[in-house]
């Protein structure tokens, strides 16, 4: 085990890669010694980070303490090294990033988009998982950064190859379109505009870095060392160093108005591009800014948190009443994000221990959820070959099974309380109201308002999309269509999400007990305390 | 120290005088726990193998009940006869930092023991009623699944030791509403009956939510216990939040107890099956705003007296005046009982907003009884004829003498006739109005008492004298469905008597008392004795109705169609429009949701996409000029990267698989490179 307790992140994130080269070994048109080879190695991958989990030491230490730590030389000249840990904020991220793609595998099994090539699908998908797992673990700002990219190009070529290939005109320019290209293109230069921004604030930490202490670093810990300790605050361009990060994480998020890619990238995507795209990259972005922005820069981040907090809730807004207005599903649950990922960043930007809380568990939930909605969009577009919701209605009626848990996920997104949505969104409301001593109460507490508001709008909107998709009489064009039910590789792949939204609703301790002491200590360290504790110790005599 | 034994001796200090004693409730406390469970195993149970089983899983959740009921009684003995209990179980679900815990648990006092009671009594006689009543419906089993799925967030509501635990069961409770009301979801007007009552009571819940994290982060805690202590103790924290925090709650309240102008989901609920409307939409679900309330009482008592309790009588006035009104002019014989109800809940309301917690409490206590019954016996009737309207009724008392009986006994408690239950608690309510000063609430809740007698002999003369009006031959509902009538019937006519002021009865301690006793100590000034020239007015008012009402539509049996003579001009349409509550929602609904998501939506698309679009537009241009006028070398970093990038959306894949990407790639290094030049320099 004292092997593992070095190299155990390491196996968890070089192991599909690794199995993407083995993939590349095996002949093309034998697919199923392609897809049971993939499906070993993600189960592989998961249960090397469940051994992450088994092992990993739950009563904490403070923050900046990384478990399962390896620091090696990388490159030598930039003192960057190969240097990934694990803590309590990542450990939740990782564990549904190495479940969702066994998750993935299986449901790829019988649902191959044109034009199929399962050997070159699957192979992206493993390099997909190496970078996911690997942004989750790295504590060099230029491994995080590599990772960061690798992600980048196998969903480019899962959106372009495998997308939507309907026609499509854009606004301004005479020629349509091919859908996936346009959104595939739209996705990749947005990342990277966003990501060429984020490299540019790493390098200016870098060699700031160099100026204060003896030697020149891209090691996030040191840099949290630093930050925490105030060495950047008097930095005359700190603020543009936190704003070019900003860019790179808020693309990912993606936050108002920055989020236009979202769209067109799910909706465009093959199931499991869209599943991956919502469970996990989005997560990508929300967690640098804990890990990196918030700790590495953190009077930056109380100068910005406010804005944040406003696109935040403008996301919020803007994301539901956007849904209103879709007619196609699988965009509708698109811009679903738009929204929850509104609260997970209202939630970082009160900069309390509640929010980053709140924040940690609404990106598993709507990992989870989000994730479980896309792979029922994709299911349901197999068998109809339509998204219009206009042409959909009866659902549950011709296959009470795939509607059913349409149902039961529309709740879970819509924050039903005793569902795993629910915590993230309530807790970040909680947050709002009391964000971090010296934050403007204003505009934190309109924004808990409008958060409450949007938890409306989030309803009507999925109800809305019950009515027309699942309720009602089904489409006469339908009838006579004999639609089979849910398969056994979507039920394997959908029930264990359904299990985990259950008891992450019922018993989030789940998850906190994973992420509260680590939050609580990084907000302590970095921000020198909360501020709701301050208020909570005059509370009356116990009982 | 306990909450109740820390407000006796608050109430000690104060003068008043107070004996408790707390107690545990020994095993049947312990194990209380099973109560807020097993709903939720019959509802995977039923899920699982109901299609299979005989009753399509009617048996599953009938046991459930039964189970449940057991220890609800049990309970409730113990806390009448042996002290009043008060513990509090919980396991922690979740710290959150910054001290603040979630925990799950069930609570054991008066107030969540009467609720347990209450709901697993009548849903019990409910859910068998429903096994005759759904036979060789559609979907039997996903009724009973959803039944039983209500019957479990409700006890989770009622037994929520905490705020938190308590908008779990309520926005479950709201969940179950919202299958049921649209169980027959193949018309799409029932699902949007769904929709309104879910949307209705999720603008509510934004005050529930908000008002919870108000108080609970104020003194840091979420659980009754804390709030109702610093609430005694006048917690400056909670006295900070206190206006704002409790208006929220409120606010919430009024959604699921369909206080006006939130109650017009609740007509619109009818839509379900008659069981549903009888359980959830009258006896219990809707009481859970009054029992909130009721919950968070000191919170009310010690801070708002003042500021926020005037605005909510007021509500409640209105609510049980305006809408008991609009029963009046119904056809619907579901839709009168429904705005009976709404009118009922106002009542409650009215009494716990003045400070009357038992009158309140004991009226919804009492309501719970006579109105389940109502609704059974109006879907009696609904299963005989086949209709819900009240002009294909008629003469029905001849065929359906059990139904016409016991449904004449619940109109007559509902319209507060002495001896019956309604008679006792309405006139607790119109006690306390008066004791507390409010003088005109008081006078319009005679009135409405007034009307309340009123509207019931209208129904009860419309569907049972006269003539048979409908198609067929009616007869009379099978046993299974009668004897949950006869069941609720009994306890309509006597439990008024467990709380007859200045009434002891030797080894029992009385409604007050077991109710939790320590809030009388808190100035719930409920009557020492019978108030006997309220209840003679009251009684009067309810006879005058009774009277009236008969004049109209009973003498006149075999015309009963021909009402025209009633439609008073101006009167009449508002009431038919409902006071135009419900187009003047749908109106704003539909006049600012529909535009602005349309106005985002377009936003989207023209502004933000189009920037986006305008740039890749203006690059590749740019890109074919440079690439034109200064040939391929020189400035090809950024540029060329992106406007290769954009010029690639017209071509094909073939060329993106064979290198393009490798240009973007130098295209993204270089331009970084000049980027990290330039900021080299420039720093």
């Amino acid at each position: 085990m004292e092997w593992f307790e070095t190299w155990g992140l390491t196996v968890t994130v070089f192991l599909p890669v690794l199995g993407a080269l083995l993939l590349g070994f095996i002949k093309k048109d034998n697919e199923d010694a392609l897809k049971r080879t993939a499906l070993a190695i993600t189960v592989l991958a998961f249960i090397a980070s469940t051994v992450v989990v088994a092992n990993f030491d739950f009563g904490g230490g403070t923050y900046n303490t990384y478990q399962f730590e390896v620091n090696e030389t990388w490159i030598g000249a930039i003192n960057a090294n190969y240097h990934v840990g694990i803590d309590g904020i990542s450990l939740p991220l990782l564990v549904l990033s190495t479940f969702v793609m066994v998750l993935a595998v299986i449901y790829s099994w019988n649902h191959w988009e044109e034009p199929k090539n399962p050997k070159a699908f699957l192979i992206l998908m493993l390099i997909l998982a190496t970078g996911m797992n690997g942004t989750f673990v790295a504590l060099d700002l230029v491994l995080f950064f590599i990772f960061f990219e690798i992600v980048l190009l196998p969903m480019y070529f899962m959106i372009g190859i495998w997308g939507d290939k309907s026609l499509r005109q854009v606004p301004g320019f005479s020629k349509p379109f091919e859908t996936r290209l346009y959104a595939s293109i739209k996705f990749f230069l947005f990342t990277l505009f966003g990501s060429a921004f984020m490299l540019l604030g790493f390098l200016a930490l870098y060699f700031e870095s160099g100026n204060l202490g003896d030697e020149r670093t891209f090691d996030i810990t040191q840099l949290t060392e630093l930050g925490a300790s105030g060495a950047f605050a008097g930095w005359s361009v700190a603020g543009w160093v936190f704003a070019a990060m900003f860019l790179g994480f808020a693309v990912k998020v993606p936050m108002f108005p920055l989020h236009t890619w979202l769209p067109d990238a799910h909706t465009a995507a093959p199931t499991v591009g869209s599943v991956l795209l919502a469970a996990i990259l989005l997560k990508l972005g929300s967690y640098g800014f804990i890990r990196i922005s918030l700790p590495i820069l953190p009077e930056e981040a109380q100068v910005w948190a406010p804005w944040i907090a406003i696109l935040a809730v403008i996301g919020i807004i803007y994301g539901s009443l956007a849904c209103l207005a879709q007619t196609d599903m699988k965009r509708l649950i698109a811009f679903s994000s738009v929204g929850h990922m509104g609260f997970v960043m209202l939630g970082i930007a009160t900069l309390t221990d509640i929010g980053i809380n709140a924040a940690v568990i609404g990106m598993v939930a709507h990992g989870l959820i989000t994730g479980l909605l896309f792979f029922l969009a994709g299911s349901m577009s197999h068998r109809y070959h339509t998204r219009e919701m206009a042409r959909l209605g009866g659902n549950i009626k011709l296959m009470p099974v795939i509607g059913g848990i349409l149902a039961f996920t529309a709740m879970a997104s819509l924050g039903l309380p005793g569902l795993a949505g629910f915590w993230g969104e309530f807790m970040s409301l909680v947050a709002a109201y009391n964000p971090l001593e010296g934050l403007s109460l204003g505009v934190f507490r309109t924004g808990m308002v409008l958060g409450a508001i949007g938890t409306v709008l989030t309803a009507g909107y999925m109800l809305w999309m019950l009515q027309r998709v699942n309720l009602g009489e089904p489409n006469p064009e339908w009838e006579g269509h004999d639609f089979h039910d849910a398969d056994k590789f979507e039920l394997t792949a959908w029930v264990p999400l359904i299990i985990l939204i259950v008891v992450i609703g019922f018993y989030p301790k789940v998850i906190f007990d994973t992420t509260t002491d680590a939050v609580t200590s990084m907000v302590d360290m970095v921000f020198g305390g909360d501020s709701t504790t301050a208020s909570i110790s005059t509370t009356v005599k116990g009982g | 120290m306990n909450w109740i034994n820390h407000l006796a001796i608050l109430a000690a200090e104060e003068g008043g005088h107070v004996e408790i004693t707390a107690g545990d409730g020994g095993f049947w406390g312990d194990t209380a726990w099973i109560m807020l469970v097993t709903p939720f195993i019959a509802f995977l149970a039923i899920l699982a193998v109901g299609k299979r089983l005989k009753h399509h899983g009617g048996e599953i959740a009938v046991a459930a009940l039964a189970i449940n009921l057991v220890w609800a009684t049990a309970l409730f003995v113990l806390n009448m006869t042996e002290g009043v209990l008060d513990t509090t179980n919980t396991i922690e679900i979740a710290n959150i930092g910054s001290g603040i815990v979630f925990e799950l648990g069930w609570m054991l006092d008066g107030l969540s023991i009467m609720m347990y009671f209450l709901v697993n009594f009548v849903g019990l006689l409910v859910f068998i009623y429903a096994l005759g009543y759904m036979h060789g419906d559609v979907r039997v089993h996903w009724f009973f699944a959803a039944f039983s799925l209500f019957a479990g967030a409700m006890l989770v509501l009622v037994g929520a030791p905490n705020l938190i635990q308590l908008i779990i069961g309520w926005e479950g409770v709201g969940l179950a509403s919202y299958f049921l009301i649209g169980f027959y979801w193949e018309d799409i007007a029932n699902v949007k009956a769904g929709n309104k009552a879910f949307m209705t009571n999720k603008v509510a819940d934004v005050g529930l939510i908000l008002g919870a994290i108000l108080v609970g982060i104020s003194i840091g805690h979420f659980d009754f216990r804390h709030l109702n202590e610093a609430a005694v103790a006048q917690d400056p924290a909670l006295a900070a939040v206190a206006v704002a925090g409790g208006a929220l709650l409120f606010f919430g309240a009024m959604g699921k107890s369909a206080q006006f102008p939130l109650h017009i989901w609740l007509p619109d609920a009818m839509a379900g099956p008659t069981p549903v409307s009888a359980l959830m939409h009258a006896a219990t679900m809707v009481t859970a705003g009054v029992f909130l309330m009721a919950r968070m009482f000191p919170l009310y008592q010690n801070f708002l007296e003042d500021s926020v309790r005037p605005w909510m009588v007021a509500i409640g006035a209105i609510t049980l005046f305006a809408i008991g009104l609009l029963a009046l002019v119904a056809d619907d014989i579901k839709k009168v009982l429904a705005y009976s109800t709404v009118s009922q809940l106002g009542y409650m309301m009215t009494a716990v907003a003045a400070g009357g917690y038992t009158a309140g409490l004991f009226h919804l206590f009492t309501h719970a009884f006579f109105k389940a019954l109502l609704f059974l016996g109006a879907g009696s009737v609904i299963h005989a004829v086949h209709s819900n309207n009240m002009s294909d009724m008629g003469g029905l008392r001849k065929f359906m003498p059990k139904t016409f009986w016991t449904f004449v006994i619940g109109s007559a408690a509902l319209a507060g006739i002495f001896p019956l239950s309604g008679f006792w608690s309405k006139d607790e309510i119109l006690a306390t109005l008066n004791y507390e000063g409010y003088v005109l609430v008081m006078w319009i809740a005679i009135a409405g008492a007034f009307v309340t007698a009123f509207y019931m002999t209208r129904t009860v003369a419309l569907t049972f004298f006269g003539t048979y009006k409908g198609h067929g031959h009616p007869h009379e509902s099978p046993r299974i469905m009668t004897a949950p009538l006869i069941g609720l019937a009994i306890p309509s006519v006597l439990f008024g008597l467990v709380n007859i002021p200045g009434v002891e009865i030797p080894g029992v301690s009385n409604f007050t008392t077991w109710l939790g006793v320590s809030v009388v100590g808190l100035g719930d000034h409920h009557a020492e004795s019978i108030d006997i020239t309220l209840a003679i007015i009251g009684s009067v008012a309810a006879i005058l109705g009774l009277v009236a009402g008969w004049m109209i539509w009973g003498k006149d049996r075999d015309t009963q169609q021909e009402r025209d003579w009633f439609r008073l001009p101006g009167l009449y349409p508002l009431l038919r429009r409902k006071y135009y509550v419900d187009d003047v929602a749908d109106g704003l609904v539909g006049v600012t949701m529909g535009p602005m998501a349309q106005f985002v939506n377009w936003t989207n698309t023209y502004v933000f996409d189009g920037i986006v679009n305008a740039v890749g537009g203006a690059t590749k241009w740019l890109g074919g000029v440079v690439y034109n006028g200064l040939d391929q070398r020189g400035v090809d970093g950024v540029f060329n990267g992106l406007s290769a990038a954009a010029d690639s959306a017209g071509s094909s894949l073939r060329k993106m698989q064979t290198g393009k990407v490798q240009q973007y790639a130098s295209g993204f290094v270089a331009g970084v490179l000049i980027l990290v030049v330039l900021f080299v320099f420039v720093i």
